[in-house]
């Protein structure tokens, strides 16, 4: 095989399919600003009109127990921790309500593999969520594939009894790097890339959509972010049951894996990158709350086309030490600012009507 | 798969040939460069410019800012550091204790004091050449960049002499160059709405071509994202290139994002990273006589100052260790970089760090290595 020049490689993205070589040399040697033109081509294709989505929703995490000790996060704790938790259930119903009341659509809800919590206690908190009349957008594959260890049973069944109890969709976290090297190292006792693409295939089989993400930025190569992102693309051309793609940075802080956070150029080109390889996902989600409103909003620039969700709480990446926090009025002024027309959406990004009293000028979203 | 065509402002294209042609950007180009929806399509001609002057290089300095007194009367409404003279918490260096921070500075390698302060009502105007001399002994080889136009026309007014009289004095005692603050925005209609008190745009510009005329150069601020129109913000840059035509002792321009928190105007939000981008890259384009544009990464943050890089910008500032001003209106940023950390941001877009100078000369490598 003849290698392209950098010349060529533009062309062919601009063609059409890039294949791995050529997807490697575009991210290892396109100019930032290149990068971002051919994703901006690949975001108007997909999505041609200049709207870019949001959610308000917000993140619950149930547990922060959690046995698989990976090396990148700074949420889990022992259960003997004083800080270790387990969410009551008035607790868990408070924060719905609130939710609710702040014209939330959905609740994001993972937590740690957490062995006291079977399957039967995660039930019950899923049909309270949906009978409040929220969309339960939660457990990641590894939290799944936990369950279906302790529980004794196959992946589709697990999956198909969280349906029956109200599960929604389910958020593409604990997909870090789908490499296996990076995995045994970062996150040795978490779901292998195999499992991880089985629990999505299997869900997608069952009828539900999912999420799917990215965390880059520690130990793994170039090449392996391209592997990641083509795992991906070839398990959406088998189910088509990908949503959306949500690369993030790796956030150092209080966690033991030492790196630096990458920065903001670094951030962009993987952006821009997942727009250009991912030709069948509908949707790209930009991460302030990682990046910060900044980057966050220019990320509209580089294949972007969802400003993510107001996340009236979250602690996953708070605990890595990093506090972003957003209002809904903001998130439309930094659409609105970037040049495009901003719609609330759910989670399976259908438009959201807002009701009057939601407008503009009420701030929802702090971060406590 | 068919692909659209490529969503390229038609205006950026004029703007292009323009650029190719050498011809001059005037008012609507300035316009169409702040409208347009191709954020990367700006950046890239912005770029350009930058690349051509400076092929891969992004300019710092191990410099040190310091504010010898926060005591100001002309209470600017932007402004959330002056503090009234019976304030509890205004203060005034002397110029031992100001001495005595820069002979105390982390900076090893240290190039450059930045010295600015406020319009302090009972200071007198011996005190000002008493701290540039001060500062000038604090460590060898240090330049001195110090007193916006505003505090020279202050100084100068209570001196009663000239503003070239003024500049002419503290030249002697040691000025080497000038910061560009106290611009704002060349309007008199957002001059009389956020700082009345202030000199006009016809001083600051006056005062700059006088500091020219002597051999002192001097840096150009805008202060953009509060009240200001487009046609005000790019009316503001075609002045300065007019300025530069003139006298041409600018060396950089720095676009300065209002931070609102703790000043009367903190209902406003700042401008967005897109304006941000968009006014950065337009000075690169409008500016063609000015050498330098700076992305001070106090204002920006990390993350964006890198972005901005690819947006026209080839300065960074520099160590700065302790900044007030930004952060007094809220800047989330690090008070100071270090010079590897600044280093490490700049390797990690792609483009080449140099050590600069006051003046813009890249320093000798081999000599930096005996410094550090």
């Amino acid at each position: 095989m003849t290698v392209k020049s950098l010349k060529e490689v533009i062309a062919a993205a601009e063609e059409g399919r890039l294949v791995f070589q050529d997807a490697l040399l575009l991210y290892e040697k396109a100019d930032l600003l290149t990068l971002g033109q051919i994703a901006q081509r690949m975001r108007f294709q997909k999505n041609p009109e200049p709207v870019v989505t949001y959610a308000v929703d917000r993140n619950i995490n149930y547990t922060n127990i959690c046995v698989s000790g990976c090396s990148f996060c700074a949420f889990c704790r022992q259960k003997e921790d004083h800080d270790a938790y387990v969410l009551d259930r008035p607790t868990l119903e408070r924060k719905c309500r609130e939710t609710l009341e702040l014209g939330g659509t959905h609740i994001l809800y993972q937590g740690g593999m957490n062995l006291d919590l079977d399957l039967q206690w995660h039930e019950s908190r899923i049909r309270m969520m949906r009978d409040l009349g929220l969309h339960v957008h939660g457990f990641s594959p590894p939290e799944i594939v936990f369950m279906a260890e302790n529980a004794g049973l196959a992946i589709d069944e697990v999956i198909q009894k969280l349906i029956t109890a109200g599960l929604g969709s389910i958020p593409g976290g604990g997909a870090e790097i789908l490499v296996d090297r990076v995995r045994e190292k970062v996150s040795p006792k978490k779901a292998s890339t195999s499992q991880w693409l089985e629990v999505m295939r299997t869900a997608h089989n069952l009828g539900l959509k999912t999420t799917a993400t990215m965390m880059f930025g520690h130990i793994e190569t170039a090449g392996e972010r391209i592997q990641h992102l083509f795992a991906i693309r070839k398990l959406q051309d088998e189910t088509g049951g990908f949503t959306a793609f949500i690369p993030w940075p790796y956030q150092p802080g209080g966690t033991t894996l030492t790196t630096r956070a990458a920065g903001g150029t670094t951030y962009l080109r993987m952006l821009a990158m997942s727009r250009v390889v991912l030709d069948n996902i509908e949707h790209i989600q930009s991460s302030w709350v990682t990046q910060g409103h900044h980057i966050g909003q220019v990320a509209l620039h580089f294949g972007a086309d969802d400003l993510g969700s107001t996340m009236i709480e979250e602690n996953v990446v708070a605990s890595a030490g990093v506090h972003n926090t957003i209002s809904r009025s903001e998130i439309i002024r930094l659409i609105e600012t970037a040049g495009f027309v901003a719609l609330q959406r759910d989670t399976l990004y259908r438009p959201v009507e807002r009701k009057a009293e939601d407008g503009r000028r009420r701030s929802v979203g702090s971060n406590g | 798969m068919k692909i659209p065509e490529r969503r390229l402002d038609p205006d950026l294209r004029e703007i292009e040939k323009k650029l190719l042609e050498g011809e001059r950007l005037g008012m609507e180009d300035g316009l169409a460069c702040l409208a347009t929806s191709d954020l990367t399509g700006l950046g890239q001609l912005a770029l350009g410019v930058k690349r051509a002057r400076y092929g891969n290089k992004a300019f710092f300095i191990s410099n040190h800012h310091l504010n010898y007194t926060n005591i100001c009367e002309n209470r600017c409404r932007f402004c959330a550091f002056h503090r009234a003279s019976d304030s509890d918490d205004g203060y005034t260096m002397t110029p031992e204790e100001a001495a005595k921070q820069i002979a105390e500075s982390p900076v090893a390698d240290l190039r450059e004091v930045h010295l600015v302060g406020g319009c302090h009502p009972d200071l007198d105007f011996p005190y000002y050449p008493a701290l540039l001399k001060a500062l000038s002994h604090a460590r060898p080889g240090l330049e001195i960049k110090a007193f916006t136009a505003v505090e020279i026309a202050h100084m100068a007014s209570i001196a009663t002499i000239s503003s070239m009289e003024c500049l002419k004095r503290l030249k002697e005692s040691g000025l080497s160059a000038m910061p560009g603050g106290g611009a704002e925005v060349f309007s008199e209609r957002v001059r009389e709405a956020l700082f009345p008190r202030k000199i006009d745009a016809d001083t600051w510009l006056r005062i700059h071509g006088e500091a020219h005329s002597l051999g002192i150069g001097t840096n150009a601020t805008l202060l953009f994202g509060h009240m200001e129109t487009q046609p005000e913000q790019v009316e503001h840059l075609l002045r300065l290139r007019v300025q530069q035509d003139a006298s041409g002792g600018f060396r950089a321009f720095i676009p300065l994002p209002f931070h609102p928190e703790n000043t009367p105007l903190n209902h406003m939000p700042g401008p967005t990273a897109v304006d941000i981008l968009k006014t950065i890259a337009t000075s690169r384009l409008i500016l063609d006589n000015f050498a330098h544009i700076k992305a001070y990464w106090v204002m920006l943050g990390p993350r964006l100052t890198q972005t901005a890089l690819h947006f026209g910008a080839d300065d960074l500032e520099g160590t700065i260790v302790k900044e007030r001003i930004a952060h007094q209106a809220g800047a989330k940023t690090a008070a100071g970089l270090t010079r590897d950390r600044l280093i490490e941001l700049v390797k990690e877009t792609g483009f080449e760090p140099v050590q600069r100078d006051t003046f813009h000369q890249p320093l000798d490598a081999s000599l930096d290595k005996v410094n550090k």
